[in-house]
């Protein structure tokens, strides 16, 4: 049964013609809004995680729960369709359940808070945002346990719930929550902070409707919704194309593993089109995990990943919505590793989550290689550090790490960044100011960008040295997959990392470890992976091949897999034709994907020799998810 | 005669009109300063102050006499390739006028737009830097940051850092956050990579080591070594610069100080040595800079860095103190120009500052007006794109060639300016003198293109394109007020620059903001902001510490010796103490968190309690929200003022409500879907007390004003015109 919605007011809308500047300048005032919800979180949340890193996400919706104005929207309506209980003026719902919202957050750490905006007795628009908490329980500081088998083993648990009823906070309710956590103080800042931004959003809101009057703005936000459809539809027909002779566009990659020594996890999808819809098909996706790489996948959120992905091609000004959800049908098994069973454990889905762009990235190119990218930094790789310090305080950080955007057609890929939008780096000063932890290096790695016409962005490396006593937890993969380049592009360098003790000892560190006992003087070194190469890279210029190498971006025996002869600084033009001619005859035709491995159990067999790794066994699956993934 | 030629004698004789009817509302009468006492300079002056502002194409320049508070203003055209030339035609001109020698003016006060440019050109030095072992990517990684939305990535690249990696070393060293020396300095393995760097043509060294805020001990050590090897190179370290946490943002700020440096140097030298030579070796240049503050020449040349935003807090000066002139303490600046819009808040009389400063893509931590700026002018296109169909307005400009499609210089897209032209608002007639001859057939033509796009007539299309833009505008008034916590409708709305008064009447309808001033000569109010600022110094420290760990002595003592310190440096500028006003300011947060608010506090009324308590109701003021959570203090500062000086005497006599006299000929508008007809204005003519009804357009030398349908102009004692909505209560009086 949908969620009754109480209103004092039941004359319904009015449709009404909007101009098209009324409609623009809505537009605008939206986006203004949108700009100010983010500002106001970023200043009053204390988590390095929210504050500095930006890992929250806002949206307004219309009064039916589309998004008009966001970047991870779609749930509301969902929500609105499931919750059982009445939707009031005053009410602010609170949920971090993946399960009970169909995948509007992934995992337990995100905190969704919604919020009805009521006007003259009716709904009128929901304002909605979601932030990554630090910790929220469970058995592991931080709370993204690799090895959980289980939700439960994640931390605590929130339902969809009102923590405000009538303009009124259930405190009592807010306590039960905070108390589950090891980090209260941040949590409640946080969450302050969220709401403050819904409040703002709710303001702006009422004014545009004082402005507009109510049905030019509802109607304005139908506009919005109808204009992005039409635009999609547009781009739909540009870059899918329709089954020839049920040839259907296909295209797979891989989690590396579960952290409990299984590997790789398949996510495959067919792609095609018919008429005006675009159909995305994952079956061939493996069954789910028994640990928690499961990313529970939203169908709506894939859409809106594909529309955002795309769009962003054709009016980078324009306000992307909900509105196209009609011309894309997804399907995803029940039971596969992106519509895993409840009570999956969740927690680690980062790195499907960021490996769904990949995927999307190598299907839509097929249509268009002109305007295919290279694998790029696919991934929030987590680095976790914790303990009570030398005075009985307990420290507990959670950093995301960055690498390399790949070579795009757009230009090469920009050395240690990020791949989500809003996310920033915590600066090392402040590190170093606020918790135990010197960092020694915070550097790009030189050639780890795959070669190519347009470089890959290179990996970072950083060096963490542990001053005090206590647990580091380490979430990232690519270490036996490679970020793969396109169009001749080479692929980018996988990710490693190393610890070395106070004594001198080393030691690799597998890629998904959780609470490795640290030492006061122990050395961690983390190294991201670089993004993959774009083009020929025989055909880049060798004048910038010298460049990055002056740079340090590229070393000497890095510029040979462009060809390019450097010594000593100077480029040796002689040396480089023939390098070239002699490479370029022997390569042979440069293919479309440039994966860096043949076949799984190719890489497989070196894999010990090149990681220091035994490679992960073949995942096995239960059965009644082999059968229902199918 | 070129066409440069005949505009600049068209200004000239705007200008005589304008500087005469600056006399008659003068009157000439002595001025008493505030005290009861005239300023006195501690060099031997005649007390005569000049403003002086370099644009793109007009150097201003205002004199005001102390003495008697006369004010005297000069145009003359700019001279690129080197700016001192058209400054010392400017100072000939206005003395002739004034009938006073060169050698009389003792303090000259320039805003600048040197620094902006050179970033914003790309043609700064060539700056080498120094890093901790470890970081010399610190620039090239930044804060990791990708702009735009999901898929961003796919489209954008990054520009490469202003200290090119290529010219980057490491120096071996290390300190911690405490400021504790872990790794001593290995001057052997530096002063080998330095020599080799000095000697790859930089022009420019910036020293930026990790942790440096917390002790700069090494970095002077680098930049005395490099003075070694190479003499004449300027250095910049990042304590010197910006002794504050972040190594990113501390990095790139020294380098940007770095590589404005020489260009700045040069330009002030140059400036500095030629004044002296013809106005005397007493001449004082002062430079303003972006936080509205003055700078000594030398402080300038060491700190550019400071004088990214120095043009907009002219103009932002000037708004100030033509509006204090008439009565209103909060407000709104508008400044409109071809290509860009700045807007900025003035809060009882004080501009708000912010701790950062933004010119194209290059942000640096250093103080400035928080000056907003929207890529959105006189000179923006607009455009449909194929795909959505939107009206789209900017970023796009068609700047000076080939401009907006009215101009006829070959441009043919629709600007916001040929928007104007169509509605009536820019009006076309010849017979009008206008700087530029005005075609509205061609404006008509182009923007014809987005109406057929939209289906619209053109002039529906046109008052669209206003309203879009209009919208951008109001986004970045926003940024400066809502979103800091301010309510538009407790201010009065200002609008300058070559568009402003065009827009202004609109913009203050929007945001409900009244009146909308238009000041007499918008495009002489930078130099009146660089000739009226008053003299400012301010001394800060870093202070984190948790409220409940100090007291209400220790801060009295840290604060008033912050006091003494900026205090002896505005004594020395020869600012009697008996006109210095101090102020304190507290930088106050939630233990945990990452911004901050500053609380601005009198000496006498300093209390702890009363920090902290001021600092929850204006969290709660602008967030919503006050927790209960530890309070920590980050950092103290001491702003020491001189006295403010007032050169305008109001005019007593009143003219009467009739504006008629000033009519130039009838005109039409279109506003709201309809044309109206109304009245084209002579603001030469108007006086005091006239009231000019809506819909009409002024025009005066350097900028058409446009009071819509509804709404009536007064004219105030000291020439502004005020906008009201016709039936609001201040209207009518």
């Amino acid at each position: 049964m949908p969620a009754q919605i109480i209103e004092t007011n039941t004359t319904p809308f009015k449709r009404v013609d909007v101009d098209p500047i009324t409609l623009d300048i809505v537009e605008n005032a939206l986006r203004n809004a949108r700009n100010e919800m983010d500002a106001v979180l970023f200043r009053t949340a204390m988590s390095p995680g929210i504050r500095e890193q930006h890992d929250a996400f806002p949206l307004i919706a219309n009064e039916e729960g589309k998004m008009v104005v966001g970047q991870f929207g779609s749930f509301l309506y969902g929500f609105m369709q499931g919750y059982e209980g009445t939707i009031e003026d005053g009410d602010v719902f609170i949920t971090n359940d993946p399960y009970s919202c169909n995948g509007a957050v992934s995992h337990l750490n995100d905190w969704l808070l919604m919020m009805p905006i009521f006007e003259g007795g009716k709904l009128v628009s929901w304002a909605a945002m979601f932030g990554h908490m630090t910790d929220v329980g469970g058995k592991v500081p931080g709370s993204l346990p690799t090895d959980a088998k289980m939700i439960y083993e994640e931390g605590i648990i929130i339902p969809p719930t009102k923590i405000y009823r009538g303009g009124a906070l259930q405190d009592e309710l807010l306590n039960i929550l905070l108390s589950n956590t090891r980090m209260p103080e941040w949590n409640k800042s946080d969450f302050f902070a969220i709401i403050a931004a819904l409040r703002l959003a709710e303001r702006r809101v009422r004014e545009n409707i004082e402005r507009f009057g109510t049905d030019t703005y509802i109607s304005a936000m139908q506009d919005m919704l109808d204009r992005n459809k039409a635009a999609m539809g547009a781009i739909i027909q540009m870059i899918i194309p329709e089954a020839v002779d049920g040839k259907k566009a296909y295209f797979e990659d891989w989690i590396d593993d579960d952290g409990m020594g299984n590997g790789p996890y398949k996510i495959a999808c067919h792609l095609h089109r018919e008429g005006d819809v675009a159909y995305f098909d994952f079956t061939g996706s493996d069954p789910q995990s028994f640990s928690s790489i499961n990313f529970l996948l939203n169908e709506e959120m894939f859409k809106m990943f594909f529309g955002a992905f795309t769009i962003n091609l054709f009016d980078p000004q324009i306000l992307f919505n909900d509105g196209f959800y009609d011309l894309v049908d997804v399907h995803i098994p029940e039971g596969c590793i992106l519509k895993p069973k409840k009570p999956a454990a969740l927690s680690c889905r980062t790195h499907m989550l960021g490996r769904i762009f990949d995927l999307m990235g190598g299907l839509l190119g097929q249509g268009a290689p002109d305007a295919l990218n290279a694998a790029g930094f696919s991934d929030s790789p987590h680095f976790m550090y914790s303990g009570f310090d030398r005075d009985g305080e307990w420290y507990q950080l959670f950093q995301i790490g960055f690498g390399g955007i790949p070579g795009r057609p757009a230009g090469d890929g920009p050395d240690g960044h990020s791949l989500w939008p809003a996310f920033t780096n915590v600066p090392n000063e402040f590190l170093e100011a606020y918790f135990p932890l010197r960092i020694r290096t915070y550097a790009t790695i030189p050639d780890s960008g795959g070669a190519g016409l347009h470089r890959g962005g290179n990996g970072i490396t950083i060096a963490y040295e542990m001053l005090e006593a206590g647990e580091v937890s380490i979430h990232d993969d690519r270490w036996l997959t490679y970020p793969w380049g396109v169009n001749g592009g080479e692929p980018g360098m996988r990710s490693t990392k190393r610890l070395v003790r106070r004594d001198g000892s080393e030691e690799n560190i597998p890629s998904k470890c959780d609470r490795i006992a640290v030492e006061p003087g122990d050395i961690l070194h983390f190294n991201t992976w670089g993004g993959g190469g774009w083009g020929d890279p025989l055909k880049r210029d060798a004048a910038l091949v010298l460049r990055d190498v002056k740079r340090g971006l590229v070393t000497e025996e890095g510029a040979k897999r462009y060809g390019v002869v450097i010594s000593k600084g100077k480029l040796d033009e002689k040396a480089t034709e023939k390098r070239r001619k002699e490479m370029a005859r022997t390569r042979g035709e440069t293919a479309l994907f440039d994966r860096g491995f043949t076949s799984i159990d190719a890489l497989k067999k070196r894999t010990l020799k090149e990681t220091g790794f035994a490679p992960p066994r073949a995942p096995v699956f239960r059965n009644q998810y082999i059968k229902a993934a199918e | 005669m070129s066409v440069s030629d005949d505009l600049i004698r068209k200004y000239e004789e705007r200008l005589a009109a304008f500087e005469d009817r600056l006399r008659r509302i003068e009157g000439g009468a002595p001025l008493a300063a505030p005290g009861g006492a005239s300023r006195q300079i501690g060099r031997a002056g005649t007390g005569l102050r000049l403003g002086v502002d370099v644009g793109g194409t007009f150097t201003d320049l205002l004199l005001l006499d102390e003495r008697n508070g006369r004010t005297f203003t000069a145009k003359v055209p700019s001279t690129p390739e080197d700016s001192s030339k058209g400054v010392l035609n400017g100072i000939e001109k206005i003395c002739q006028s004034a009938g006073i020698d060169p050698t009389d003016i003792t303090e000259v006060m320039h805003g600048t737009t040197v620094a902006t440019n050179t970033v914003l050109t790309s043609s700064g030095a060539l700056v080498g830097l120094v890093t901790t072992k470890g970081y010399k990517d610190v620039l090239q990684i930044a804060r990791s940051y990708v702009p735009g939305g999901l898929g961003g990535w796919v489209i954008w690249n990054k520009t490469d850092p202003l200290a090119p990696l290529e010219y980057t070393i490491e120096a071996d060293e290390r300190i911690d956050a405490q400021g504790n020396v872990l790794v001593p300095l290995d001057e052997k393995a530096l002063r080998r990579d330095l020599e080799k760097l000095l000697k790859s043509g930089i022009e420019a060294l910036t020293v930026a080591l990790f942790n440096g805020y917390a002790n700069d001990a090494h970095e002077a050590r680098i930049a005395q070594i490099a003075q070694e090897i190479a003499p004449g190179i300027p250095v910049s370290t990042s304590a010197s610069v910006m002794p504050e946490m972040y190594e990113y943002e501390r990095t790139e700020t020294t380098v940007v100080n770095s590589y404005v440096r020489p260009v700045v140097s040069k330009y002030v030298r140059n400036l500095q040595e030629e004044l002296q030579r013809r106005m005397g070796a007493g001449t004082m240049l002062q430079i303003l800079r972006s936080d509205g503050g003055l700078s000594s020449a030398q402080a300038a040349m060491d700190q550019p860095v400071n004088l990214l935003m120095s043009g907009p807090a002219g103009g932002v000066a000037g708004a100030l103190w033509i509006a204090k002139q008439a009565q209103f303490e909060n407000l709104l600046t508008f400044d409109m120009g071809g290509t860009s819009t700045d807007v900025a808040l003035i809060e009882g009389g004080t501009a708000r500052t912010r701790r950062e400063t933004r010119v194209g893509d290059v942000t640096v931590r250093a103080p400035s007006i928080d000056v907003r700026t929207v890529g959105a002018g006189g000179g923006s296109i607009a455009y449909t794109p194929e795909l959505t169909k939107a009206l789209r307005v900017g970023p796009q400009s068609a700047g000076a060639t080939p401009g907006p499609a009215a101009y006829k210089k070959g441009g043919e897209e629709p600007t916001v300016t040929d928007a104007n032209v169509v509605l009536g608002y820019l009006p076309s007639d010849a017979k009008l003198g206008g700087d530029m001859e005005i075609s509205r057939d061609l404006a008509a033509k182009a923007v014809g293109k987005v109406a057929d796009m939209l289906g619209l007539s053109v002039e529906d299309a046109a008052e669209g394109i206003i309203r879009i833009v209009n919208e951008n505008m109001v986004g970045a008034l926003r940024l400066v007020s809502v979103e800091q916590g301010y309510d538009p409708r407790d201010f009065a709305l200002i609008g300058f620059g070559g568009a402003g008064p065009l827009h202004a009447n609109a913009l203050a309808r929007l945001v409900n903001a009244w009146p909308a001033i238009i000041p007499p000569g918008p495009g002489v109010l930078c130099a009146y902001g660089d000739a009226t600022t008053r003299l400012r110094n301010e001394a800060s420290q870093t202070y984190v510490t948790p409220v409940a760990d100090t007291s209400d002595a220790q801060m009295q003592k840290m604060l008033s010796d912050l006091a003494a310190q900026a205090a002896r440096t505005l004594t020395a500028e020869g600012v009697p103490e008996s006109e210095q006003e101090t102020l304190y300011q507290v930088d106050i947060r939630y233990k945990g968190q990452g911004m901050k608010l500053t609380v601005d506090m009198a000496p006498e009324a300093f209390s702890l309690a009363e920090v902290t308590r001021r600092f929850d109701s204006e969290h709660e003021q602008l967030f919503t929200f006050a927790l209960d959570a530890e309070h920590e203090i980050v950092g103290l500062r001491a702003v020491v003022q001189g006295a403010e000086k007032s050169f305008i005497n109001p005019e007593s006599a009143q003219g009467d409500a009739d504006a008629s006299h000033a009519q130039v000929q009838k005109t039409r508008i279109f506003e709201g879907g309809a044309w109206r007809e109304g009245h084209i204005y002579d603001r030469g003519k108007l006086k005091p007390g006239n009231r000019v009804p809506g819909p009409a357009v002024i025009t005066e030398m350097d900028s058409t004003s446009v009071i819509l349908p509804g709404h009536v102009g007064v004219i105030d004692a000291i020439g502004n015109i005020l906008i009201w909505p016709e039936d609001h209560a201040e209207a009518r009086s």
